[in-house]
């Protein structure tokens, strides 16, 4: 007796259909999954037969085969618990068989028989409604999830419910949908002291989705700056919110109970992290930390400390905001169109910038630590800032504007923001003569002209003025920086 | 005397070019083999010309020292006779500390602006500074290398060699191809220290490159200056030493001028312009300030001071340097 059902794995970020069979035949009592299933997914056996059995069913002393199909994809953690345990009940009769087609399902089992969400559930619900299934039994908790990819989630709590509801004795309710603004507010724009020059880099920086690097001697709050940057930008439109969603579903970063993302994510992985744990990898591709910041900030801290390998792999996500994964086990490309924040010290001891502190630091010293960075990467930051340590006098300044109200401006300066804001003519000089006169190079000019369109739009002019121009020569990469 | 021959045989022994060898018989012996002409050929191919000391162009200062070299190797679209010109040597050290580079720059700039040639040795810190300084008055400069002509040496100074071959020169007593060795750098300073009717000494720490420019300086009887520094700085030891031994304080270029005998031509540089810029400019008179010291004092925002800055900083009136700024 042969039954089946229909589930999805996760490839990257790509849903594929995986077709589960259940065979039982009158041999001596055993238990076998093939079709190229992991550890997590071979455990699944025992927690199907506990699972089962906790569901007051009853489990085959029979021979029991379980084919995943295709047989050459690698199936990987606990989400086939579910459907495995449908195609077994439909093997042995314990619910319609028929009944499983048009259905999809996903979800880990308890050894109680009650369900678990897995990570991915939203991308193989999408599989699902692109293959044309119109429900998804799966946990009570994943529902919002499934009904996000635009199919009917069937949310069960238990084993037991989902054999009721193929019986037709119970028509499961879905959950009311998470409410969407559940998560914890990013810290805000009004904690920060003073330091008006860094605020007004980060509005700018916020408007035109501008790569920033912060450079200066520890303690000036480079970090403190950086990490207020997300409460400044505007909230996730529903394209880009469903993506997010998506991909931090896949990495099991979801927070149960939150719905649809809609703050822009905050990565900050540390300088230790390896490649592919930032860019993406593993022997199955996974989404990197580049990923995992799609559509919000990615924030390395002593960007001069990451290993050159680790920077030089940021280039293509940086260029064209997806990243490539080859793997043995796979290809994949994840989408990874980042703001990209950085700090540094200005000098390896960090004594740069600081009237307190002289800098001991020799000139081959300080060209090695320029080295680390290359030209092509530095070139990425249209914003740079050479942040000196504030004086005493500043820190005890008044509470500053909070991030609500600059983002207001954010969200105004990025509806007008065009690349159409023509250059009014006295703006057109000011750059001739900067690039005369400063180290400026063509990329540098333009990477002027777009920062200058940014401030043109915060200050809601018509067209670039000079006064935007000269603001942003201002935010280019200081001479400590730049070699020569 | 064949200069030329005498140069490449100091090369090719990797030595001192001194006038005694060409008596000697290896001498004798390579100049009989001696292509000049297709040397010659080889250097100009090359983008060089060679300044020969019998030559009419050959500076008459850097001839009256007492161990002249035998010519030199020219880099640049700079005419030899800027070698002739009045020049005052701008040295220090290679790692100096921001006022170090400030003050090497302005004084540069505002020597230049006197139609005064600026000669330094492109090293980091200080030197480099002081060829900007020169570059930031639309002044030739004038560098002078202490390896082989074709070397841009530090490497990190490859952008502003290119910078000063525009208008000024490179210059090198070394032919291309000679690698640089800690002995030749004493051998440049006296290069440097011959073109300069005067020498000023920045930054420098006892016992450094700087002061061995100044002693070869006094040697030949030109004018040392010094910038005084803090007391409590070990890059001011040097300066401040020489002080202490008579030298002249500088605290402008006026200092410099005056003890080299050169008319102040009045300055072109402008007054800061009226407005946003004016404001910023006087709020800098107090000293080294960050935007944010400066946004406090003048009361305007955030972008209207870093505009203002641009328009000061392009116009040559201020400077930064790791986020701090000055006039």
């Amino acid at each position: 007796m042969v039954a089946r059902t229909v589930t999805h794995a996760v490839v990257g970020l790509e849903p594929r259909r995986v077709d589960v069979e259940a065979h039982i035949d009158g041999g001596a009592p055993s238990f076998a999954i093939v079709g190229l299933a992991d550890r997590a997914c071979q455990e699944a056996k025992h927690r199907v037969r506990s699972g089962i059995l906790s569901a007051a069913l009853e489990w085959p002393a029979k021979r029991l085969t379980v084919n995943l199909a295709p047989a050459d994809l690698r199936k990987e953690g606990s989400g086939f618990d579910l459907p495995i345990a449908l195609a077994v009940l439909g093997a042995t009769r314990q619910l319609p068989p028929d009944r499983l087609s048009g259905h999809a399902a996903i979800g880990e089992l308890a050894l109680d028989g009650s369900l678990r969400p897995v990570p991915g559930t939203l991308a193989a619900a999408e599989g699902a409604r692109r293959g044309g299934v119109q429900r998804v039994v799966c946990p009570k908790a994943a529902a919002f999830e499934v009904a996000l990819a635009g199919v009917e989630p069937v949310a069960v709590e238990h084993l037991g419910e989902a054999v009721d509801y193929f019986y037709g004795r119970c028509r499961p309710v879905a959950p009311a949908p998470p409410p969407e603004p559940a998560e914890r507010p990013p810290p805000d724009l009004g904690d920060v002291r003073g330091q008006e020059r860094a605020r007004r880099a980060l509005e700018v920086a916020a408007a035109g989705a501008h790569n920033l690097l912060l450079a200066g001697p520890p303690g000036v709050g480079k970090s403190m700056l950086a990490r207020r940057l997300p409460g400044i930008l505007p909230p996730l439109d529903d394209v880009a919110a469903l993506e997010v969603t998506r991909i931090h579903s896949v990495a099991g970063l979801l927070r149960p109970g939150c719905g649809l993302v809609r703050t822009p994510p905050f990565r900050a992985p540390h300088h230790g992290a390896s490649a592919a744990a930032v860019v993406g990898g593993g022997s199955h591709p996974r989404p990197g930390e580049v990923t995992l910041a799609h559509r919000g900030v990615l924030l390395l801290d002593e960007l001069p400390e990451f290993s050159r390998m680790l920077l030089e792999a940021l280039r293509q996500p940086l260029e064209d905001g997806t990243v490539a994964v080859a793997r043995v086990g796979g290809r994949a490309v994840f989408p990874a169109r980042f703001q990209l924040v950085a700090t540094m010290n200005l000098c390896p001891c960090g004594g740069r910038g600081d009237p307190g502190a002289s800098c001991a630091c020799s000139p081959v010293q300080l060209d090695r630590y320029r080295d680390r960075l290359s030209r092509a990467l530095l070139d990425r930051f249209d914003l740079v800032l050479a942040l000196p340590r504030p004086r005493a006098t500043e820190l005890a300044a008044g509470p500053s504007e909070a991030s609500a109200a600059v983002r207001e401006r954010v969200v105004a300066a990025r509806r007008r923001r065009s690349s159409r804001l023509l250059l009014e003519s006295a703006a057109e000089d000011l750059l001739d003569r900067a690039v005369e006169r400063l180290p400026l190079s063509g990329r540098g000019r333009a990477r002027v002209i777009r920062v200058a369109r940014t401030v043109a739009s915060l200050a809601g002019a018509g067209a670039v003025a000079s006064e935007h121009v000269a603001e942003a020569l201002s935010y280019r990469s200081p001479s400590e920086l730049s070699p020569s | 005397m064949n200069e030329l021959a005498l140069a490449a045989f100091a090369a090719a022994n990797d030595a001192h070019a001194a006038d005694a060898d060409t008596r000697s018989h290896g001498f004798a012996q390579f100049a009989s083999t001696f292509d000049a002409d297709g040397y010659l050929a080889r250097l100009t191919a090359g983008g060089f010309r060679w300044l020969a000391r019998s030559a009419a162009g050959f500076p008459p200062r850097l001839r009256s020292i007492h161990d002249p070299p035998p010519g030199l190797f020219l880099r640049g679209d700079g005419g030899a006779e800027l070698l002739a010109h009045p020049s005052v040597a701008v040295v220090g050290a290679r790692s100096c500390t921001d006022y170090g580079a400030h003050v090497a720059r302005r004084l540069a700039r505002d020597l230049a602006d006197a139609g005064v040639v600026v000669v330094s040795g492109l090293a980091r810190g200080v030197d480099g500074w002081a060829h900007r300084g020169a570059l930031d008055a639309g002044a030739p400069t004038v560098a002078v290398l202490g390896c082989g002509i074709d070397r841009d040496y530090p490497r990190a100074h490859a952008l502003l060699a290119a910078q000063i071959a525009v208008a000024g020169l490179i210059v090198s007593e070394y032919p291309a191809g000679v690698a640089p060795a800690p002995w030749r750098f004493p051998a440049r300073n006296r290069i440097v220290a011959g073109l300069a009717i005067a020498t000023v000494v920045v930054e420098a720490r006892d016992r450094s490159g700087a002061l061995i420019t100044a002693d070869l300086a006094l040697e030949e009887g030109r004018e040392v200056l010094a910038v005084p520094g803090e007391i409590t700085s070990g890059l001011s030891n040097g300066t401040n030493a020489l002080l202490r031994l008579g030298a002249t304080p500088v605290t402008c270029a006026e200092d410099v001028l005056q003890a080299i005998g050169v008319d102040a031509v009045p300055t072109t540089r402008g007054e800061p312009p009226p407005g946003a810029p004016g404001a910023v400019a006087a709020a800098l008179d107090g000293g080294a300030r960050t935007p944010d010291e400066v946004a406090r004092t003048t009361g305007l925002t955030a972008e209207a001071v870093a505009a203002a800055l641009t328009e000061l900083e392009l116009a040559g009136l201020v400077q930064v340097a790791a986020g701090v700024y000055r006039r």
